[in-house]
């Protein structure tokens, strides 16, 4: 098993929807959050293009959060979702000094936190809040192994990417362009 | 003026805080349980409400923790509205309930010390006093000097309260400041309106056009999951804008117009689509009138034409009119909905009208549906008196094709210098930001110091609370009942608000304050049902349902009574216009003296060093009234002013700078904004988000963050059929800390 999201960024409007959807299904204090949103421009008017991105934790293959993690809070749990073990973590930083992608924050109570891809209520046959909750439609998410699954067909049929490839995290949060 | 009346910043005399002491709380006690409070009848651990953050009105499930407390908010996937998807507003509606700064208890405007103060009081107190007052002013102006102001669930309300009163004089500005202009647009064109949500079918359309909407930003739950439906589906969007929109960067066209010059383009469009025989001949023979005056009307609208007006290329103009003739009847050119921009909106959107006729998209497919209403009976009540004055009587002959009133004639009313028929002298503001929703402060200013009482409900304490005699403290969404929501959609449906919790502190719904009112009036006869609840009940049991079935389910949905939703093949159609067909001259505007069809006017340009004042909307906030909400504000505290990179080079900005803006008149915005330096606006324009640089302290996240667009509209093009205020008529200039100094030295 092996989950991953895709983002659709011709579908995506950035309305935000997913980060507030994701902080108060997962309680997350205000002025954090556990996903963004990312917008791209370029050109010179009017010859221009935008990309709007909704991103999180990349929950990646080689995770060099989970690499560094003195403590073995930060983890990799079933399907490959990264996870942080709130006991066990020291808040020392290190996970969020290697992550490529700042996808985590330290908790003000003390210990860092990220995306979990919703790990509660995939568990109980659920989509994460993100993908529930999107207008839109645009965030896929499933079992990689599964070539049913919502995120592997779209990705079988459409173009896509992933961030920052070149630090060979293998992230499994795919953006279809 | 002896008594003239001061802006208070919301605090309490004496205490000097919103926040009560424990003696405070135990003599609040006996008022913080209203009478009617409507008592949650089930215990379940999620409840159907909603939503009120904007007019989407989407259904949805109130989730509380463990601990009873509430937890998240999660669309109802029965729902028409939003398919069980919130949007970000409506998931961040739970900030709304849990604002520390939300109005806690009834105020009254008081005099100490020289000092206008306001000092809390109990709902007896408060109802007291609104009701002395409002015999005054019935006794001595007649009832129809009382104006009601309204915005949302609680119109129903008050609205039956002013009515049993005997005023008309209820006005929304939803309508002469939003959709007004689109409203009468199409009743002049098809005798119908687009209602709202609007019937448009965006999920099975071949060509969406939007003609400055913004789909995306504007957070319209219900177009925003059909406009991505059909970009899956393989969609032409078109976009017209002065700004690349974030529907435009989905876009196969984008238009990126000069500002004002959209009746041109859609000349030229309506021209290309009758001279290259690209309109639906059957269609148009068959349901539509005037067509032979429009063909010679448009004979010259070439997009060459255009080209020299809204400087788009002719050879986009013709491509794009040929990509919604291919597409045509699943083609679109979306209404819009806030439309008052240049005071001449009516025709703009009837050349919008006018264009969907052509296409043959109206009954059709892809074009616009036919709606169905569940039908729920109202309560019985006595009949209202009549209305001795109406608000056309303050200034006969004025915007004779307005179906519904005009807030801003309301205020002209109020002002005695004006010379109106007759005079206002008392508003009820309900739950609309009056200083801020409507363009020209200083006129509204003005007309507030001529009122003998004003009284303002609402959750926050907005500007316009700032100013009343009498402050009225509602409870959230979360915390109410309110009328079932009976929308037109596809197929007709019903949607159930119920409390999730109990008021909190002193607040009641809005149904409570008007039937308290009502009671102190003696117009209990009015609101029959003690509790909204009952009421609900007596009504969903009329119509196959019950509050116990629907505190259950929140949404009920039924099938259509026939497959009707789009024209059938050669249908006989009779349209609700006086010819009974599709009027593509309009013999009612030519009657009241106004153009049959639309004509191109050139609008003033702005000024050498100024740029046009364009504002919208951002998709985490509902106008101004979310800028506080905690979970919206941490997605956006602030709005920025959007300059093109040609002009902030020329004057030296750059981004993230703060600076004021200065209009034509000299208007300096109370507060600084950011610079958001992009390729995304046009040299000549500028763009802001509305709803910001709020002036109230007491709303603590907002305060000061950003800057007010509504401050930099005093220049308003009013639309003489309807009352429309056009806003994007003002045009700004920057104002840098360096340039502050050398003015003030």
């Amino acid at each position: 098993m092996r989950y991953a999201m895709a983002v659709d960024t011709k579908k995506c409007v950035g309305c935000s929807d997913c980060v507030v959807a994701c902080q108060t299904e997962n309680n997350v204090p205000h002025g954090f959050c556990r996903e963004w949103v990312v917008e791209t421009m370029n050109g010179t008017y009017p010859q221009l293009e935008i990309e709007i991105r909704s991103e999180r934790c990349n929950h990646c293959i080689n995770a060099p959060c989970v690499r560094c993690c003195p403590t073995g809070a930060s983890h990799f749990a079933e399907g490959g979702i990264v996870l942080v073990e709130h006991n066990k973590c020291i808040g020392c930083g290190a996970c969020m000094a290697s992550c490529p992608y700042d996808a985590r924050y330290p908790h003000p109570d003390g210990y860092v936190d990220k995306c979990t891809f919703c790990f509660h209520r995939i568990k109980i046959g659920l989509a994460p809040a993100c993908a529930a909750v999107c207008p839109t439609k645009c965030i896929y998410f499933g079992d990689l192994d599964d070539p049913n699954s919502d995120v592997s067909v779209v990705l079988k049929k459409r173009k896509s990417k992933t961030l920052i490839p070149e630090a060979g995290t293998k992230p499994q949060l795919y953006f279809l362009i | 003026m002896t008594n003239r009346r001061q802006f208070i910043k919301i605090s309490i005399a004496g205490a000097g805080a919103m926040t009560l002491g424990a003696g405070a709380l135990k003599a609040m006690e006996w008022i913080s349980k209203p009478e009617n409070s409507g008592k949650i009848t089930v215990d379940l651990k999620r409840t159907p409400t909603y939503c009120e953050v904007c007019f989407w009105k989407c259904a949805g499930w109130v989730y509380k923790t463990s601990e009873g407390k509430i937890w998240k908010i999660i669309g109802n996937d029965e729902d028409q509205h939003c398919n069980g998807r919130f949007c970000p507003r409506g998931t961040g509606g739970v900030g709304m309930y849990y604002d520390e700064d939300r109005l806690k208890t009834p105020l009254i405007r008081v005099k100490e010390r020289g000092k206008q103060v306001f000092r809390e009081v109990s709902w007896d107190e408060a109802l007291d006093y609104i009701s002395v007052k409002m015999k005054e002013i019935s006794s001595k102006y007649g009832p129809e000097s009382m104006a009601l102001f309204t915005h949302g669930s609680g119109s129903a309300y008050f609205t039956n309260l002013l009515k049993a009163y005997g005023s008309s004089n209820i006005a929304e500005p939803s309508y002469a400041q939003c959709r007004g202009p689109r409203d009468e647009a199409f009743l002049a064109t098809f005798g119908e309106e687009v209602y709202s949500p609007e019937i448009t079918d965006i999920r099975d359309t071949k060509c969406l056009v939007l003609i400055g909407a913004h789909i995306g930003e504007n957070m319209h739950n219900g177009q925003i999951q059909e406009m991505s439906d059909a970009i899956d589906k393989g969609v032409t969007i078109i976009t017209v804008d002065p700004r690349f929109s974030t529907a435009a960067g989905k876009s196969k066209y984008w238009l990126p117009i000069k500002p004002s010059t959209d009746i041109a383009l859609l000349l030229s469009w309506i021209h290309e689509i009758i001279y290259n025989g690209y309109y639906d001949k059957n269609y148009v023979e068959k349901y539509c009138s005037g067509f032979d005056k429009l063909k010679e009307h448009v004979r010259d609208f070439t997009p060459e034409w255009a080209y020299g007006i809204t400087t788009i290329k002719p050879d986009l103009i013709r491509k794009t009119a040929k990509e919604m003739a291919n597409a045509s009847p699943a083609v679109l050119i979306h209404p819009g909905r806030h439309v008052t921009w240049y005071g001449d909106d009516t025709q703009r959107v009837r050349a919008i009208a006018i264009l969907n006729a052509l296409l043959g998209s109206w009954g059709r497919r892809g074009g616009f549906y036919r709606p169905a209403k569940f039908n729920v009976p109202s309560a019985k009540i006595p009949k209202y008196p009549e209305a001795k004055k109406s608000w056309t009587d303050a200034f006969p002959g004025k915007f004779p094709i307005a179906s519904s009133p005009v807030s801003n004639a309301l205020i002209d009313a109020s002002i005695p210098e004006n010379k109106p028929g007759f005079l206002i002298k008392g508003w009820i503001v309900n739950a609309t930001n009056l200083v801020s929703s409507i363009p020209g402060q200083a006129n509204t200013l003005k007309a507030i110091q001529n009122l003998d009482l004003l009284v303002s409900v609402d959750t926050m304490p907005m500007e316009i609370t700032g100013w009343a005699d009498v402050v009225l403290p509602e409870c959230t969404y979360l915390e109410r009942y309110d009328m079932l929501r009976i929308s037109p959609h596809r197929k007709p449906a019903i949607a159930l608000r119920m409390p999730a919790a109990e008021p909190m502190n002193s607040t009641r719904s809005g149904y409570n304050i008007a039937r308290g009112l009502a009671l102190k009036l003696g117009l209990e006869s009015y609101f029959p049902f003690e509790k909204q609840e009952e009421l609900l009940d007596w009504q969903l049991k009329q119509s196959g349902s019950s509050l116990e079935e629907m505190q259950r389910i929140g949404v009920k949905t039924n099938a259509r009574e026939a497959d009707d939703l789009y024209f059938a093949e050669n249908e006989n159609v009779s349209f609700p216009t006086d010819s009974g067909k599709i009027e593509l001259y309009s013999k009612a505007f030519e009657d009241a003296g106004f153009d049959p069809l639309p004509k191109y006017v050139a609008h003033e340009e702005p000024p050498e060093g100024f740029y046009r004042l364009i504002y919208g909307r951002a998709p985490m906030h509902t106008f101004g009234r979310t800028s506080n909400n905690p979970n919206l504000t941490d997605l956006m505290h602030e709005n920025s002013v959007w300059i093109n990179p040609k002009v902030s080079k020329e004057w030296g900005l750059v981004n993230g700078q703060y600076i004021r803006l200065k209009n034509q008149d000299g208007i300096l915005s109370d507060f600084k904004i950011k610079i958001r330096v992009t390729e995304r606006i046009r040299w000549d324009s500028i763009y802001m988000v509305h709803g910001f640089g709020h002036g109230q302290k007491q709303l603590k996240r907002c305060f000061g963050k950003g800057a007010s667009d509504t401050q930099l509209i005093t220049k308003v093009l009013v639309d003489p059929l309807m009352g429309g205020t056009g806003m994007r008529s003002n045009f700004v200039t920057f104002v840098t800390e360096k340039s502050e100094k050398e003015v003030a030295s």
